[in-house]
Formats: C-alpha cells, structure tokens, sequence
C-alpha cells in the first residue's frame, strides 16, 4: 500500500456565479521515501493539491470528491481534531516564502519549541533540544545562539533553512513542498535543494515538491506529474518524461526553456495562456493551444493511456499508440 | 561591433544614504558624541559600453546593483559618481528640456507589468501618452496610426485598446509594456527583469517577442536578469555583478563554454539543468556579504575558495584575457586559475 494515495480528488470554489472546479479527478500516489514532483505553470491548481491534501483549502474552496488515504485513513473526510494530529506532525509543509511562514515577533527558537510540544508531551528543555539537534542537520552555523534570534536577523536562505528545520521537527513521513526556492538566489537555490534531497534521502521521508522549475524537478525527483488547468495530463518516472515527454503540452514546456533552444534562435513557444477557471474549454482543456487538436479533443476529455511507464490524458497520444500497434501487426 | 558604443559608463558609483536626518546620526557614546554615517554601495565602479545592436546582459544576484546601473543609466537615479554617455555626449548631468530627445531614444521595461501599467488607464490611453508627450505636433490620426502599428506588432488586438490593465493576462500585460517602449521608436531599451514574473511558456512569448523587435527595428538592449538560462539564449556579450561590481564581461559564447571568475563558475554550475539527475554545482562558502560594509580587497574573496592575501587587500581590476573577455581576479592574471 502506498502511503499516500490520492484518488479522484475533485476541488472546488463556490463563488458567485456557481462553483468552479479548481482541480479535477486527480489520482496519484506517494510511496515511502519517494520523491514527486508537481509541474505546472501558475493556474494550474499545483498548490491547491498540496493544500487539500492537508485539507487546509479555506473557504471558499472544497473538497468535491474523491479521497485523500493517509496509510489508509482517509483525510477529506476527516475531523478537524483528527487531521490536526497528523498536519505538521506526520505531514510537514514548506511553504514559498519564509518571511511569511515565519512569526516575525518570536524567536526561532519560541516557534519550534511550541510546535514540538503542540504534538508531544515533553518539557520545553527536551524540545530545545531538538530544535537544536535539527538546526544542526540543516547546516544553521551554531544552532544554539539562533534560537534566540528572531526571523529577521537571518537571511532568506538561512530562513528557508529554519524552515525546512521545523518541518522535520516531528519527524514526518512526508513533506510537502510548495516552491521553496522560488524566492530565492540561483546559487541559494541549488544549496537548499540539495539539502532538502539529503535529508529525504537520509531521514526516508517521502516529499512532494510543487514547483514550476522542470530543472529542479529533474535534479530532485523520481516521478513526476504535470499539471494543466486542474488536471494531471501526464505522469510518470522523472527521467522518461524529461528525455521524451508525449503530451504536447509537456513537450511545449520543455521546449520552451532557453536551455533548449540554439542560442540566438527563436525560442519554441506555445500560443495562447491557460485559460482561467471561469472558461475552461469543453473537452481537453488544452486543445486551443494545442497543434494537433482534433474535433474529438474539442468534444470530450481524454482518458489516460499508458506509454511506458508513463500515464498521459491526450488523444493524439493515443493516436500514435494505435498507429504503431497496427504497424507492429502487420510487420511481425 | 562598431567602434564607438551607443551607451558608455565609466566608472558608475551609487551609494544609497541610509543614516537618515542629521539627528538620526548622531549617538551619546563614552561621554562624546559620535557621529554615525551608513550609506548602501549598491555600485561601485562599474564601466560598461554598449554597442549598437547588441543584446547586452547583466546578471547577477539580488542585491548586486544590477537594476541600480539599469536606473541610474536611464536617468531614474542620479549617480554618485561616473558619467552615462549616450551616442558620446554625456547625458547623466543634462536636466529638463536638454535631455528630453534621450528620454525617447532610450526605453525601459519593468519586471511586474502588475505594477508598471496605470490602472486608471485604459490600454488605448497607455500607449498614447507617451506618443504625444514626445510627439506634441502629431496630428491625432498619426498618433492613432502609431499606437495601432506597436499593438499589432506586439501581438495585441488593437481593438483591446479600450480595455484597462487587469483585463490582460500577466505575458499580454508584459507585451503591453513593450509596446508603449516601442511606441516612441527608441534606439536603445533597457530592460529590467522584463520575465522573471511570467509563466515559462509565457517567458519563451516575450522573449520571442523581443528579439523579433530587435531584429525589425534595429534595437539595442541591455537586459538585466538574474536568470542565466535566458541570457545564454538571448545576449550578445554578458556582464556578471557581484557587490556592485563587474567580475566577468564577455562574449555569451566564450562566457558559457569557459568561465573565468570562480563567482561565474559557480554561478552557472548552479543552473538546475535537464539532464542533470541530481543537484550538481560548487558550493560557495558562507552568503553574499552586506553591501554597507563591503569587504576589502576583492569583493568576493570571503567566498571563494581560491583567495591569497593579495585577493584580501587589493582590488582586482577587469583585464582582457584570450578569449575576447574581461575578468576581475587576481588569480586568473597570475594564472593561478
């Protein structure tokens, strides 16, 4: 059993004018000590996963559908009480920006403490302990004379790293990861990436990193999904996604980076935006950027097919696996 | 490249006051009263040139002063010392009326087109602004004609013109900024940040975009960015910042097959690349040092692995090397490196 099983989670927004649907059946699972990424651009329902797995999505947004098994129990149907005992406990979030995750007004030291001693019966002195014991995993120079610092004394990598401290705090079985470099330096950036790889490696906790950096999610994951207008139009094992993406879209968004292009060539660009939540086409919601929209893409939603280990919702996909299939029996 | 750039700085330094009024400055210590001055060195000393067009990238950490040579070139900031000059007239000293036909020729795109668009304004009256402020005897078609052209050119249906910002989708917006540059046919734009804010496929739009503009209006860019992938796609020759500084300036090519400067290396080893299955880069010690009190000798020396005691106490200045670029460091002029 995979510890973290997600299956056809719907997610909604009740707002004026009917609901609209901000994720749509997504299925996925996490097992122990594997790495995930999450990839999409902005819109395209990323962190709305990664909150209602946590069930945190605030009104007005809900859980439509679906479930959420957390080593079986299911988390969208569970009580406040109950799921307060596994968030931050058995499932750690990091989240964008450190500044705002941070209490500004109490020290590091003050916000580990109370978050150690919200889940565990022990005294301030044994909780100091530990705040200082994983301070010291996260490389902070001198664990002990941060403690008494407040947010505000540390630079933002140094902060991220305070972070991801208190996230590993409880020793948790997952943390999600809500693009916890986005805000930073190239070169912070790659530090805390790593260090957050070590750990999950070191610790076995498994994590699920949300980002739109396909170069991130290429150095740290093993399996990745690709997220487009709150669907998963693609998952599967990082490498055979990177190196030979099928959805068009995906395709798109590699070819898309600089990195790929000759230098000095145009760039490969794929038309049009993601349409918001309050138009969505009907059928594949990418058909109107898409070059091989069909008829039958603008009519109806495609299912998931497998090509290799990979899972994609994409007709011309399925096209081409038809195609080779009939080539494949004509020429034994 | 021709022989006599377009835009030339020399010797550009900024410094930003930060010991507030004269009160604010002074402080009761041992029985005397002291008197206490911080200022920012957000650049110090930084010569650059810009020839016609090329596509001239500044990269750099947050912090560096990339954007603070990028304002104080566009006459946004004035500099605390150096001179701007444009075309070889020195234009960092002109005021009012003299520099009015260089505020045409050059200009800018901001990074948040959230923040740069006036929200008051619909787009129509965006792009028109700027046209009869520099064009007052235009007669109201031709400023029509204008406004018209740069929306099309820019991808922009110019029957949108009478819609207002927020209407626009965050890359349509950034296009809308192009354009309203565009508008008054600059010869040089700078550009700060001008993606950073925009989705990836977005980013490959505007990108596109630009360099379609370079090409069909014969523009000359200086692009500052922190995002190196974009500049080893897009510029001509590229200028690394570090503290206010130039460490490395060269050609794209020549910079990304070869770095130089230890701060460049490890800068483009920290790219999180394709093909890369894990995180793979040089490890720099400690964090980038406060710009208020800048170390001596080398600015980067506390960071980096390969420092003497010449590093510590003298400046490096930029030097040509083989490969058609410049570097700062003493190690690489001793061959150390």
């Amino acid at each position: 059993m995979a510890l973290l099983e997600v299956n056809n989670l719907d997610v909604r927004f009740a707002v004026r004018g009917g609901d609209l649907t901000a994720l749509r059946g997504i299925s996925f699972s996490l097992d122990k000590g594997e790495r995930l990424g999450l990839v999409g651009e902005s819109g395209a329902g990323k962190s709305v996963a990664a909150f209602s797995i946590l069930n945190l999505i605030a009104q007005p947004g809900y859980i439509a559908g679906g479930q959420i098994l957390f080593e079986g129990k299911d988390l969208a149907a569970m009580s406040e009480r109950e799921l307060r005992k596994i968030r931050g406990n058995r499932i750690a979030m990091i989240f964008q920006d450190p500044m705002m995750t941070l209490n500004p007004v109490l020290t590091i030291g003050t916000q580990m403490v109370e978050a150690i001693k919200a889940h565990r019966r022990i005294s301030s002195k044994d909780a100091r302990a530990i705040a200082v014991d994983k301070l010291r995993k996260v490389q902070i120079p001198s664990p002990e004379k941060r403690l008494d610092q407040y947010p505000h004394e540390l630079s933002g990598g140094m902060r991220q790293r305070v972070i991801i401290a208190i996230a590993l705090l409880l020793d948790p079985e997952i943390i999600i990861a809500d693009e916890p470099t986005t805000a930073l330096d190239v070169t912070i950036q790659a530090e805390i990436m790593a260090l957050l790889l070590d750990l999950c490696e070191q610790e076995n906790v498994a994590l699920m990193l949300i980002t739109h950096d396909l170069g991130v999610v290429s150095q740290v994951s093993q399996r990745m999904l690709v997220m487009y207008s709150g669907r998963i139009i693609e998952q599967g094992p990082t490498r055979e996604i990177i190196n030979d993406a099928q959805h068009p879209y995906t395709q798109g968004l590699i070819n898309a980076l600089p990195q790929m292009g000759e230098p000095g060539a145009r760039l490969f660009q794929i038309p049009g935006a993601m349409p918001s939540l309050k138009n969505v086409p009907s059928g594949c919601p990418f058909n109107p950027r898409c070059s091989f929209a069909t008829d039958e893409c603008r009519r109806t939603m495609p299912e998931y097919v497998r090509a290799g280990n990979v899972s994609v919702a994409c007709y011309e996909v399925e096209r081409l696996i038809a195609q080779e299939q009939q080539v494949r029996e004509v020429t034994p | 490249m021709s022989a006599s750039p377009l835009v030339d700085i020399r010797d550009l330094e900024k410094k930003f006051d930060l010991s507030g009024g004269f009160l604010e400055q002074i402080s009761f210590k041992n029985g005397r009263f002291q008197r206490k001055q911080e200022a920012v060195h957000a650049i110090n000393g930084v010569s650059l040139q810009v020839f016609k067009g090329e596509a001239l990238c500044v990269v750099g950490e947050s912090g560096c002063g990339k954007s603070t040579v990028a304002r104080t070139i566009m006459g946004l900031l004035s500099p605390t010392a150096g001179e701007v000059h444009y075309e070889g007239k020195r234009i960092d000293t002109l005021e009012g009326k003299a520099l009015l036909p260089y505020r045409r020729k050059m200009q800018m795109i901001f990074q948040n087109p959230y923040a740069s668009l006036n929200p008051r304004m619909t787009i129509q009256q965006t792009l028109e602004e700027p046209v009869h402020f520099h064009h007052p005897k235009w007669r109201k078609a031709d400023v029509l004609n204008k406004v018209q052209e740069v929306m099309q050119s820019v991808g922009i249906d110019p029957d949108w013109g009478s819609r207002f910002g927020h209407e626009f989708s965050g890359g349509q917006r950034q296009r809308i900024a192009i354009a309203r540059a565009l508008a008054v046919d600059p010869e040089f734009i700078v550009a700060d940040e001008p993606i950073s804010a925009l989705d990836v496929s977005i980013q490959a739009q505007v990108l596109n975009l630009m360099m379609d503009a370079q090409e069909s209006r014969n523009l000359t860019y200086l692009f500052i960015t922190h995002d190196l992938a974009v500049v080893e796609h897009f510029g001509t020759r590229v200028a690394v910042m570090y503290l206010g500084r130039v460490c490395e300036l060269a050609p794209t090519k020549a910079l990304f097959a070869a770095p130089r400067h230890p701060y460049t290396q490890a800068l483009l080893s920290a790219i999180p690349r394709l093909e890369d299955g894990r995180p793979n880069y040089i490890r720099l010690q400690g964090e980038v040092p406060t710009p208020v009190n800048l170390p001596s000798g080398c600015v980067f020396h506390g960071r980096c692995p390969y420092a003497n005691d010449r590093c510590r106490q003298e400046i490096p200045e930029l030097f040509a090397t083989d490969d058609g670029g410049q570097v700062a460091c003493h190690g690489v002029e001793e061959g150390r490196l």
